[in-house]
């Protein structure tokens, strides 16, 4: 793992923080990057009642054992990636412990915790023209009657493979993508977003 | 396009989907006590029914195996059951001969 100060931006090569400074009025997708200080893989067994109270221990955030659900307090987010499978990601810096915790608290329980943190990229995508710039990218159903707040889900944009999470009704997504596909993944929404008027704003913590 | 109900994800697009080939083969548990003949047919024979086909497919989505039972004229999907669990009592795996 590179040390935190040689770490790069998966998206560092399109100037984001300048062309930020240029906001459209009125945009109808607002896209950004967000920063993710942790990312975490978690696997256990849900049904095993010591796993879910350990990890909500140290994360703060229930275990969400409803398919293709995730939850979110502050800067944390837990999400559900199969039957005994999560991905646990904090925003801040400085959690450079958080799976050191977790491996204490799951000790004597059968588990796995893998550091992922440089593995995938973030884009926020938001406004209210947002989930029909994905629905041109993705066979999935986003209809808030099935995908709503809090809801996520492992599919396909474009021809990449992405982590989709819908942090509100707004909508505001969050789109995890690998770190080598950022610029594609980037590339495809600017172009997508186009005809609906799109700003880009200055670079965040996954919130 | 099929429409096919995972296990966990619910129904999916088959594109979200790989194909894993005849499922409930279980791998001989000696080896070195088989013919020729017997491991070849472990390896390389596969049931090929006008019907009812039961069959392994993985989630791209949650990355998890399941079976389905497909039928291979219509392609109507009519069971789909977790690893390690029996077809629904009225499904019978298709002629092959023993
Ligand atoms: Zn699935």
């Amino acid at each position: 793992m590179p040390e935190k100060y040689q770490w790069q931006s998966a998206l560092a090569t399109l100037g984001l923080e300048a062309r930020a400074l240029a906001p459209v009025a009125e945009p109808g997708v607002t896209l950004s990057e967000r920063r993710v200080g942790t990312q975490l893989v978690i696997r256990g067994d849900a049904a095993e009642a010591e796993f879910a109270a350990g990890v909500s221990s140290v994360l703060g955030l229930d275990l969400p054992t409803e398919p293709k659900t995730a939850h979110r307090k502050g800067d944390r987010t837990l999400l559900w990636l199969g039957p005994d499978e999560w991905l646990a990601v904090v925003a801040g810096e400085g959690e450079d412990r958080l799976a050191v915790s977790l491996a204490e608290a799951l000790v004597d329980l059968h588990h796995a915790i893998a550091d992922v943190s440089h593995s995938r990229a973030v884009i926020g995508l938001e406004g209210p023209r947002a989930r029909e710039v994905l629905m041109k990218g993705t066979n999935v159903d986003l209809h808030p009657r099935v995908f709503a707040e809090g809801s996520c889900v492992q599919a396909h944009l474009g021809r990449c493979h992405m982590l989709l999470h819908q942090l509100d009704a707004a909508p505001r997504y969050d789109i995890y993508v690998h770190r080598s596909f950022a610029v594609y993944a980037w590339s495809w929404l600017s172009d997508a977003s186009r005809e609906y008027g799109l700003s880009i704003a200055s670079s965040g913590a996954v919130r | 396009m099929l429409l096919i109900e995972c296990p966990w994800c619910g129904p999916r697009d088959d594109q979200d989907f790989t194909y894993g080939g005849e499922a409930h083969i279980a791998r001989p548990e000696r080896p070195e006590k088989l013919s020729d003949e017997q491991w070849g047919d472990y390896l390389f024979m596969r049931s090929n029914p006008k019907g009812t086909h039961l069959e392994r497919w993985v989630c791209n989505g949650c990355r998890r195996w399941f079976n389905v039972c497909r039928d291979t004229v219509t392609d109507e999907i009519t069971a789909v059951y977790r690893m390690g669990e029996k077809p629904p009592g009225a499904i019978k795996k298709a002629g092959r001969k023993s």
